[in-house]
């Protein structure tokens, strides 16, 4: 491989990691809330509202049943917007961040709905409110699902982010389509897959031993 | 209930009743869930400091009753009096500091699984909102008193069921409630924990003088520490009473069966062979407690009336330190007059005797 493409994939790496982290992070930090909203405005929940939680889970559904490729051109509009470009690494993470929200925030309510409604009774009767619970029973009780969770949604956000370079957002599958596939650079192909292989194994890994240590549940 | 035992025995834990003693008062409860009522009019008093058991079988409305005394459950209508307040229509948020006068222990502890012991201990303070110091020393004081000190640091998937109640209690106790209220506690733990467990509870209820009230479905457990009992079946409180009285001379069929697994009973080879007509030997069941069980009534009755009479089965218990014994006795003979010598004598004596029929033979 030439000085020239292995500066490109030091590069595209950069950017596949930027792409997946900051749309990860922003899809925590909407998405937790969003699953935990999705437990409590259930039935029995601790803030029950049908209503609510009917709008929340048709709006999850809708973004999550629009395929990503097709999302990624539909937000165009959005991510200039926001961005002030639709082109790029940062204008990707928009579209990126939109997708993983809805995803993420199903995987977490998965395991918040998992935390034993005697517990909650517990809290109650301990006379904790809502926040109370929130923070001292359903979301430390969730942790190691909810740490699960957000590993597989950043190794999601990894292939979704190939997809990004439909918009020139750079990235390793831009790299790899362009250079492995339309220029028959069979070393950027298998530094490529190797690369990203390493990616999801090393995510994953932490992923696993963070949830290792956080459960306590024998 | 249970005057006519009253009468002469007295009340090894009479308590003041007025209405200042009390810690919670329940007046014509009612719950219902679809069609059928969890709870149809129950009014029910738990005064200071004593142990209160409420025992049923399972559906009987217990964990709707107990649910309604700290709001985690709504009657539909009646009231509910904790130490004087009306809590029935209480919003949720004014429950909450209320609720921190009320411990509560659980069938299976409800503890949390990502919180130390010491924590879990400590969280009833932390939703208080005292310093963690505080929360601490108040932590280790508790798992002192549960006997735990050493499991401060662990966490609850390392414990036993014992261990994992005795924090439980600990963690009831943190904000240091004027009311424990005790959800079968004992019932998901093995027979030896279930007696280190209530020996506890009894302990914290002498030492703290801690009012407690607890729901069972083992006669046991209402044996091993209740000061009274309230039987509930269907939603209703059906009888109600100091335990050694109840256990002495229950009133309602489902008290008796719920007594049948540790009261004597007539063994089956005896029953199956009862006919009511006449025999060689007539089958009498005597009762007796408090003051009557103290004296020599059988060896009296020898004396007063002779004739023949053998012991088939029964036994005397003692109950809140009191004296309760069943016995059956084979009489020989099934002459009419004879019997009702028998039965006058041991009448006079406070016995509670019932004829329960005739055996052909020895058994």
């Amino acid at each position: 491989m030439s000085p020239v493409l292995f500066e490109l994939l030091l590069r595209s790496i950069w950017e596949t990691v930027l792409m997946t982290g900051a749309s990860g992070l922003i899809s925590l930090v909407f998405g937790l809330p969003l699953g935990l909203a999705l437990v409590a405005t259930d039935r029995g929940g601790i803030a029950e509202s049908l209503w609510v939680n009917r709008s929340l889970g048709a709006i999850v559904n809708g973004f999550r049943s629009v395929p990503f490729i097709i999302l990624l051109v539909a937000l165009i509009p959005v991510t200039r917007l926001i961005v002030g470009t639709s082109i790029g690494t940062w204008a990707a993470i928009v579209p990126l961040s939109i997708a993983a929200t809805p995803y993420y925030a199903r995987i977490a309510e998965v395991s918040l709905r998992e935390v034993d409604h005697g517990l909650i009774e517990a809290a109650r009767a301990m006379g904790g409110n809502r926040w109370t619970i929130i923070r001292e029973v359903l979301v430390p009780e969730a942790l190691p699902g909810i740490v699960a969770g957000f590993t597989v949604t950043l190794v999601t956000l990894i292939g979704a982010s190939a997809m990004a370079g439909a918009i020139g957002a750079g990235g390793l599958g831009d790299l790899a389509i362009r250079y492995g596939y339309q220029r028959f650079e069979t070393s950027v192909m298998v530094a490529v897959v190797v690369v990203l292989i390493v990616l999801v194994c090393g995510i994953q890994w932490i992923g696993d031993r963070l949830v290792a240590r956080l459960d306590h549940r024998g | 209930m249970n005057q006519h035992v009253t009468a002469e025995a007295g009340d090894p834990v009479a308590v003041d009743p007025a209405v200042s003693q009390d810690v919670v008062r329940l007046i014509g409860l009612k719950r219902r869930f679809g069609a059928t009522a969890a709870l149809d009019g129950v009014s029910l008093t738990v005064r200071k400091g004593e142990i209160l058991g409420i025992i049923g079988r399972s559906g009987a409305g217990k964990s709707t009753l107990i649910r309604c005394l700290n709001g985690l459950e709504r009657p539909d209508s009646g009231e509910v009096f904790i130490e004087g307040r009306e809590i029935g229509r209480l919003s949720e948020r004014d429950l909450q500091p209320l609720r921190r006068r009320i411990g509560m222990v659980f069938q299976h502890f409800n503890l949390l699984s990502a919180k130390t012991v010491e924590e879990n201990v400590a969280l009833p303070l932390k939703i208080e909102g005292r310093p963690r110091a505080e929360r601490l020393a108040r932590a280790a004081e508790l798992l002192q008193l549960v006997g735990l000190s050493e499991k401060a640091k662990a966490y609850p998937a390392s414990l036993s069921g014992g261990q994992k109640q005795r924090v439980g209690i600990a963690r009831a106790l943190a904000a240091r409630p004027a009311l424990l209220l005790s959800d079968e506690a004992t019932s998901a733990l093995d027979p030896e924990t279930t007696r280190s467990i209530l020996a506890l509870l009894k302990d914290i209820n002498s030492r703290l003088g801690l009012t407690i009230l607890l729901i069972t479905h083992e006669m046991e457990v209402i044996r091993s520490i209740a000061d009274r009992v309230a039987v509930i079946d269907a939603g209703r409180i059906v009888e109600e009473g100091t335990v050694w009285q109840v256990f002495a001379n229950p009133q309602s069929e489902i008290t008796r069966s719920l007594l049948g697994g540790i009261r004597p009973q007539l063994p089956p080879e005896i029953a199956g062979r009862l006919v009511p007509g006449v025999g060689a030997e007539t089958i009498l069941r005597i009762d007796v407690a408090g003051e009557a069980a103290h004296s020599a009534f059988l060896s009296d009755l020898a004396v007063a009336v002779p004739g023949q009479f053998r012991l088939v089965h029964g036994g005397v218990d003692h109950v809140q330190g009191q004296p309760v014994g069943t016995l059956f006795l084979a009489l020989a003979g099934a002459e009419a007059a004879h019997l009702a010598r028998v039965t006058t004598f041991l009448k006079d004596r406070h016995a509670r005797v019932e004829v329960l029929g005739h055996v052909a033979g020895p058994v």
